[in-house]
């Protein structure tokens, strides 16, 4: 690799240490992201993707833990990275959007207090300065009269101006890394579609890299240059979005892609996968889609890895799809 | 808002109208002042002239109206024991109790609040497991005999601080201080602790209940992952958090600690008001019972009115309610 990746996870291992049995949360994620690159981390509830993004900024709680891989940052692993360090690059060199944008806001202080700090925590800056740029960063994510807002709290907002308030304390600082958990579901569509495309101009004008987790392939699709399709805490399948998303490879992407509702295939049923999510505690030997897989075979009674198949693609299946479109 | 106001006021005007009917009439059940009062020689005569002029010959309604009337003027009665106002004692022994109940409050909400947090932040430690046990104890054990533990130690085999009494005090517009005086302090160290132990148990476990609930919450979360320091989380975004129930249940519980310094101001020989209330209950000296249970009903609703207004003051979700309302 010439060009050195923003951040680039390598066999990611997050785990919870329950009562009822070690929850392998996150077991075996690999992805990298480049500068000015989107990648979509997709996969069903429970996968494990909020916790991908928690293990990469260092806020996994008790009792979970990041018990293998590595996750470099500009070629620094911030496995084992001291505390003081993982806090001087949250929030400033990588910053994260949270899933619920009910609960991100601290009820009790006032929006501009909670923007002003997120800068003075990294920077020194003057009160003026630091509120100019609350109010910028507050206009690009297109809230009106940013001078008012700042005064409010956070009961005054709705859901989706809340969360676009943490949209814009994620962009205060400019980082060069923004894992985005779901930004946008709470939006409704044309905010939706103005956030998402706020996000693509800054990607591209700054350098950011973005990670965006997500369900919905569809925003995959628009916005993002690579996808890494999650199932039960592993990525079975990565690669360029076009390619992954047009001809899918592992046949949990396969029926993703079958069950979402798309323009081509009009009138066609919607195809479901069988069966249901396997529990975290109790996942079947070997592949762990195997209970629902129509392609399995003995040979799946051992856990397949990820390989490259071709051109940048990774697949995690001992009996990978033929590359034409489904 | 001012819709509000006016409905807290006359809310709190017919609690204490209830309050004084019990009061009273339980006052008026509780034996005969007169046997107490006139001196043993006297006749039969003097006795009538005595109940006249107490106007305990009235019956109950009567009484009661007099008494409400009178309390209306600013008057409740003159102390049978000392012949002056009810009003002008409990006025006179305020500044000592309030004093106490103050030093009390400081000593409970400086101590629990951070021991509360530690304990909340590390639930598991031996250090948290030791605070918890001990508000378990300050709970349970009797103020009265903690007290007396307390004077047995340090002033008896110890002899570091005095048993008794207020010591000296500094008069501030006519106010007498004991906390502004190295003596008075000495003093006042021993009964203010006595009478803290209980809030600081309750603060203690308040802190913790309330920081375990907003450690867990993704506001904090999201602090963090702003890159704000430790310090910043915890003092502003888990303190403010933790800080409304402390507020509110504190508010509410400092007409408690007015009320409980009775028993510590018996133990040490404090002379407040709770003082003042058990020697005139020893000597049935009704008008001055009353006027102190009727004061301490007053303050109660009033803390009540001031926690409301507090309230709304530190959590804006509430402000806006009551704008609505
Ligand atoms: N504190 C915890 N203790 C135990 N298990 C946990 C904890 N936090 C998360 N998990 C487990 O980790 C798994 C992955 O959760 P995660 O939140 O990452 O899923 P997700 O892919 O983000 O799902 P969703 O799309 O619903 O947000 C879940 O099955 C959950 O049971
Ligand atoms: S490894 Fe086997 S069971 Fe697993 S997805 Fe591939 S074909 Fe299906
Ligand atoms: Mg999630």
């Amino acid at each position: 690799m010439s060009d050195q990746a923003t951040l680039e996870v390598r066999n990611l291992q997050t785990h919870f240490f329950t009562k009822a049995g070690v929850v392998k949360a996150v077991d075996d994620v690999s992805f990298s992201v480049g500068k000015g690159k989107i990648l979509g981390l997709v996969g069903e509830s429970g996968s494990g993707k909020t916790v991908t993004g928690f293990s990469i900024l260092g806020l996994v709680d008790e009792p979970g833990r990041v018990v293998g891989g590595e996750i470099l940052y500009r070629g620094e692993n911030l496995v084992g990275a001291s505390q003081e360090r993982m806090r001087q690059l949250r929030g400033n060199n990588i910053a994260m959007i949270f899933q619920d944008p009910m609960m991100t806001l601290n009820p009790v202080l006032r929006i501009d207090t909670q923007m002003i700090e997120a800068i003075k925590a990294h920077q020194k800056v003057s009160d003026d300065e630091a509120r100019q740029r609350c109010r910028d960063a507050l206009g690009q994510v297109g809230i009106p009269a940013p001078e008012e807002r700042l005064k409010s709290y956070p009961h005054q907002f709705s859901g989706g101006m809340r969360q676009r308030v943490a949209i814009a304390i994620a962009l205060l600082n400019k980082p060069e890394l923004i894992v985005a958990d779901e930004p946008t579901t709470a939006l409704d569509v044309t905010i939706q579609g103005q956030i998402l495309y706020e996000v693509q101009k800054l990607c591209a004008e700054t350098g950011t890299a973005m990670i965006w987790i997500t369900h919905d392939l569809s925003v995959v699709a628009g916005l993002a240059d690579e996808v890494a399709v999650m199932y039960a805490g592993r990525v079975v399948e990565s690669g360029e979005v076009d390619g992954v998303l047009d001809a899918p490879q592992h046949p949990y992407t396969a029926g993703l892609i079958g069950s979402v509702p798309s323009r081509n295939a009009r009138g066609k049923r919607l195809q479901q996968i069988p069966g249901m999510t396997p529990s975290l505690l109790n996942l079947p030997v070997g592949c762990a889609f195997k209970t629902r897989c129509s392609y399995s075979t003995p040979v799946c009674e051992a856990a397949p890895v990820l390989s490259e198949v071709a051109g940048g693609r990774q697949v995690r299946c001992h009996h990978p799809l033929a590359t034409e479109a489904v | 808002m001012t819709v509000f106001v006016i409905r807290r006021l006359l809310q709190a005007a017919l609690v204490v109208l209830i309050m004084s009917l019990l009061v009273f009439g339980g006052v008026f059940l509780v034996g005969d002042p007169v046997e107490m009062l006139v001196a043993d020689d006297a006749d039969q005569a003097e006795r009538e002239m005595m109940i006249k002029s107490m106007g305990l010959d009235l019956p109950f309604y009567l009484q009661y109206l007099r008494f409400i009337g009178n309390a209306l003027q600013g008057d409740m009665g003159n102390s049978f024991v000392f012949q002056e106002s009810a009003m002008h004692l409990i006025a006179e022994r305020m500044p000592a109790t309030f004093e106490l109940a103050f030093a009390a409050l400081f000593i409970a909400v400086v101590l629990g609040i951070p021991l509360g947090i530690y304990a909340g932040l590390n639930a598991n430690s031996w250090i948290s497991k030791t605070i918890m046990t001990s508000s378990i104890l300050g709970f349970s054990l009797p103020t009265f005999w903690v007290g007396i533990m307390m004077i047995l130690f340090f002033a008896v085999i110890m002899g570091w601080l005095p048993s008794s009494g207020r010591g000296d005090t500094v008069n501030v517009f006519g106010i007498p201080i004991s906390l502004l005086t190295l003596d008075g302090l000495s003093h006042m160290l021993l009964p203010a602790v006595n009478l803290a132990l209980f809030k600081l148990s309750m603060v203690i476990r308040l802190a913790r209940a309330g920081t375990r609930e907003v450690v867990h919450q993704d506001y904090i979360k999201f602090a963090r992952a702003k890159g704000l320091s430790d310090t910043r989380i915890i003092g502003v975004h888990l303190f403010k958090n933790i800080m409304i129930p402390v507020v509110t249940v504190l508010g509410l519980e400092f007409g408690g600690l007015v009320a409980f310094s009775v028993v510590t101001e018996t133990v040490f020989a404090w002379p407040g008001m709770g003082k003042l209330l058990i020697d005139s209950i020893n000597f049935l000296d009704r008008p001055v019972i009353v006027a102190y249970l009727m004061f301490v009903v007053v303050l109660f609703v009033c803390i009540n009115l001031i926690v409301d207004v507090l309230y709304s003051v530190l959590d804006p979700r509430v402000r806006l309610q009551e704008m609505k309302s």
